[in-house]
């Protein structure tokens, strides 16, 4: 964004200003994030930097609210952490099925009632989270699943498969129908057609959906407050109420830990997205 | 004209036209069969419980199911004076079977909603009514207590007689049916929702604002600056975008603090005294300010999505044939990205207008939403109704706005990352 020679004074201030508003709004964005890495490190149990902190005082910092998240007594990380997973893969092997398939069929010109369908399908991630929370109570109820991880897993399968339905009705817009054309006259059948040259082609958007339908699981709270017994607790929930009661620095150790998880599935859906349009750009 | 020509047929004899027609259907039907299963399993999971919840709104059942005999004897009453020995028969009836199933209770909550003062009666009567005589009911009814012998508390109970009753709606806005049957306002002191829909209004529309005019410099910087740089900014939307909500929460939470950094370094430039720092969570200015970041990638996305698309030449074109860079920003490039703004504003408005989570955790109480009322509704009042109407009125504000979305973007035009 180099400004030309011959820019005149007041408008090269204003470009200036334009900069500066625009790294204060990164920095709002991003800085929060930030501030939880030093203090989870923090000896004492408060939640603001200490003296020692401000000076860097080595003592000031330890490890001690990441041996609580682990080892801690009668806590309830190790559980949460794995129903959070258990719950979140199970949920995005059932959205990446069923959205798939619903969204290879969207895709197919000859779809009857396209937008009413698509608008029924995309319904829950538009409709407020409190409200699917009480609809989806009020069946899991009726049908004796509140309370279970089957009854969990349904209702974040219900979230998550729109998000695996937009994604992959994206990378099909892009699709060159003649590949399976070929594919059928050279004799394959429609299942191994799928198998060997839809998905391959397809994959980076099922993926990138997978991985939308793993985070909204995996972070979702609204719903499993509904849902959840004792036994069901997950990240959120346990970090749901600690934010409510007390607020401890062993908090801040589990949301460091998150944020390491959601870099990493970041840097995953980028390097997809990335593929996916390069593949789009060639039959372009 | 064509149907003078004569028929193609293909070559089983069949016209062409046919053999086309069942084709297609045969495809529609493979597309709708591939559909189908996710389709059903919304519908049974959460179209119909959606559907579950309307009924559950209006279902007023329950009295009408406690009180059988006494709403049919009043049928023949026109509430105009007390009602006659036979629905005082009929009330005596009714209640006894209910003290017997010990079922009174629920009936008194349910009868203290529609008018204040029935718990005290009823327990009374449920006590005296042990000892009562067979014959003339309604003397010994009305010698119970002075409010049984007042036309309005039977006025009262007629009111619950129908099946289905839209007061749960009414309530959510802070209206009821009196006892002449006209919907009025309550009392202003006791207008809760009223105040709650317009600041969850209120909340979602500055919000909205203030992601926008945040959204819009950088989503132009993104889409200007070469990919080497804008990848790397990009990394600023995109990780907030995939973080936890709840540690996005409690990041701000930590901030705002009265303790914490933001009040620290206001104490350090000298703008606030170190014994007088701001609340400045649980209040509205938490939400406002937790809600806007959270809600900020939501804005940028879109409008990057739109930028991205608008070749520089043309601001350039605008600026070769004599408009200086502000007409040319205002006359070319900014009609150019109408439709992202469009669609980003939406999508945060529907977002924050239902959001729960961070109101509730950094609100306080003067910075909840309508969803912290049907949770609250939910959980603690356990008026499962109540909430039920409260959630269908905000899904119906939803849906419009999302009706115009679709009109304006396409919900097929919506980008994620």
């Amino acid at each position: 964004m180099a400004l030309p020679k011959y820019t005149e004074p007041h408008y090269r201030i204003w470009h200036y200003f334009y900069i500066f508003i625009c790294s204060c709004v990164f920095f709002f964005l991003i800085a929060p994030l930030f501030v939880i890495f030093p203090l989870s490190f923090n000896a004492e149990e408060f939640l603001s930097f200490s003296e020692g902190m401000k000076n860097l005082d080595p003592d000031a910092f330890s490890l001690r609210w990441y041996k609580d998240m682990i080892y801690g007594t009668k806590n309830p990380w190790g559980l949460a952490a794995k129903n959070s997973f258990v719950i979140a893969i199970f949920a995005t092997l059932g959205s990446v099925l069923l959205g798939t398939v619903a969204a290879l069929g969207l895709s197919s010109r000859h779809m009857p009632y396209k937008g009413l369908i698509m608008a029924t399908l995309i319904s829950p991630m538009i409709v407020p989270l409190i409200i699917s929370g009480v609809a989806i109570f009020f069946f899991m109820a009726k049908a004796g699943l509140a309370a279970t991880h089957t009854g969990i897993v349904l209702a974040h399968i219900i979230l998550g498969t729109p998000f695996v339905v937009i994604t992959v009705t994206a990378t099909l817009s892009g699709f060159d129908h003649s590949v399976t054309r070929a594919a059928s006259s050279l004799g394959s059948d429609p299942v191994n057609t799928f198998m060997k040259i839809t998905l391959p082609l397809i994959l980076p958007g099922v993926i990138s959906g997978g991985l939308f339908a793993f985070v909204t699981s995996f972070d979702e709270v609204v719903v499993v407050l509904f849902l959840a017994g004792l036994e069901n607790t997950t990240i959120p929930i346990q970090m749901w109420t600690g934010l409510r009661e007390q607020l401890s620095p062993t908090i801040l150790a589990v949301a460091t830990c998150l944020i390491i998880l959601s870099t990493l599935i970041l840097v995953t859906a980028e390097l997809l997205r990335r593929r996916s349009e390069r593949l789009r750009g060639i039959n372009r | 004209m064509s149907s003078e020509t004569k028929q193609i047929l293909t070559t089983d004899g069949i016209p062409l036209e046919v053999s086309l027609k069942k084709a297609e259907r045969k495809n529609k039907i493979k597309a709708f069969l591939l559909v189908a299963p996710l389709l059903f399993f919304l519908i049974i999971t959460y179209i119909f419980p959606i559907g579950d919840m309307l009924m559950r709104s209006v279902d007023d059942r329950m009295v009408t199911n406690m009180l059988p005999n006494t709403f049919k004897s009043m049928e023949k009453w026109d509430g105009n004076d007390m009602p006659p020995e036979e629905v005082f028969k009929s009330f005596y009836i009714d209640f006894q079977k209910l003290v017997e199933e010990k079922r009174d209770g629920k009936l008194s909550t349910q009868l203290n909603y529609t008018k204040n003062g029935f718990k005290s009666i009823l327990k009374k009567l449920r006590r005296k009514a042990k000892n009562f005589e067979e014959g003339n009911y309604k003397e010994q009814i009305m010698a119970v207590h002075k409010r049984w012998a007042d036309v309005e508390y039977w006025r009262a109970i007629k009111r619950r007689a129908p099946a289905y009753t839209n007061s749960k709606y009414l309530k959510g806005i802070d209206m009821y049916k009196n006892e002449e049957g006209k919907i009025v306002s309550v009392e202003e002191d006791r207008r809760v929702h009223r105040v709650l829909w317009l600041r969850t209004l209120e909340i979602a529309f500055f919000v909205t604002l203030l992601c926008f005019l945040m959204a819009y410099p950088i989503a132009h910087l993104l889409a200007t600056l070469p990919m080497k740089y804008s990848n790397l900014l990009m990394i600023c939307v995109l990780l907030p975008f995939w973080t936890s909500l709840l540690v996005r929460t409690a990041s701000w939470m930590i901030l705002l603090q009265q303790q914490g950094v933001v009040n620290d370094f206001f104490v350090m430039i000298g703008l606030v005294a170190d014994d007088n720092r701001p609340e400045m969570m649980y209040n509205k200015t938490g939400t406002y300010v937790a809600m806007t970041q959270i809600l900020l990638p939501f804005m940028v996305l879109p409008l990057y999505s739109v930028m991205k698309t608008i070749s520089p030449s043309l601001m350039r074109a605008g600026k070769s044939l004599g408009g200086t860079p502000f007409v040319t920003f205002w006359k070319v490039y900014f009609p150019l990205t109408i439709p992202g703004i469009g669609a980003g504003c939406l999508l945060v408005f529907i977002l924050a207008i239902g959001y729960y989570i961070t109101p509730a955790l950094v609100g306080g109480a003067s910075g909840t939403l309508i969803s912290n009322q049907i949770a609250f509704h939910m959980k603690s009042t356990l008026d499962w109704s109540f909430a039920s109407a409260m959630g269908l009125m905000l899904l119906a504000g939803v849906l419009a706005i999302y009706w115009v979305y679709n009109k304006l973007v396409g919900i097929d035009n919506i980008k994620l990352g």
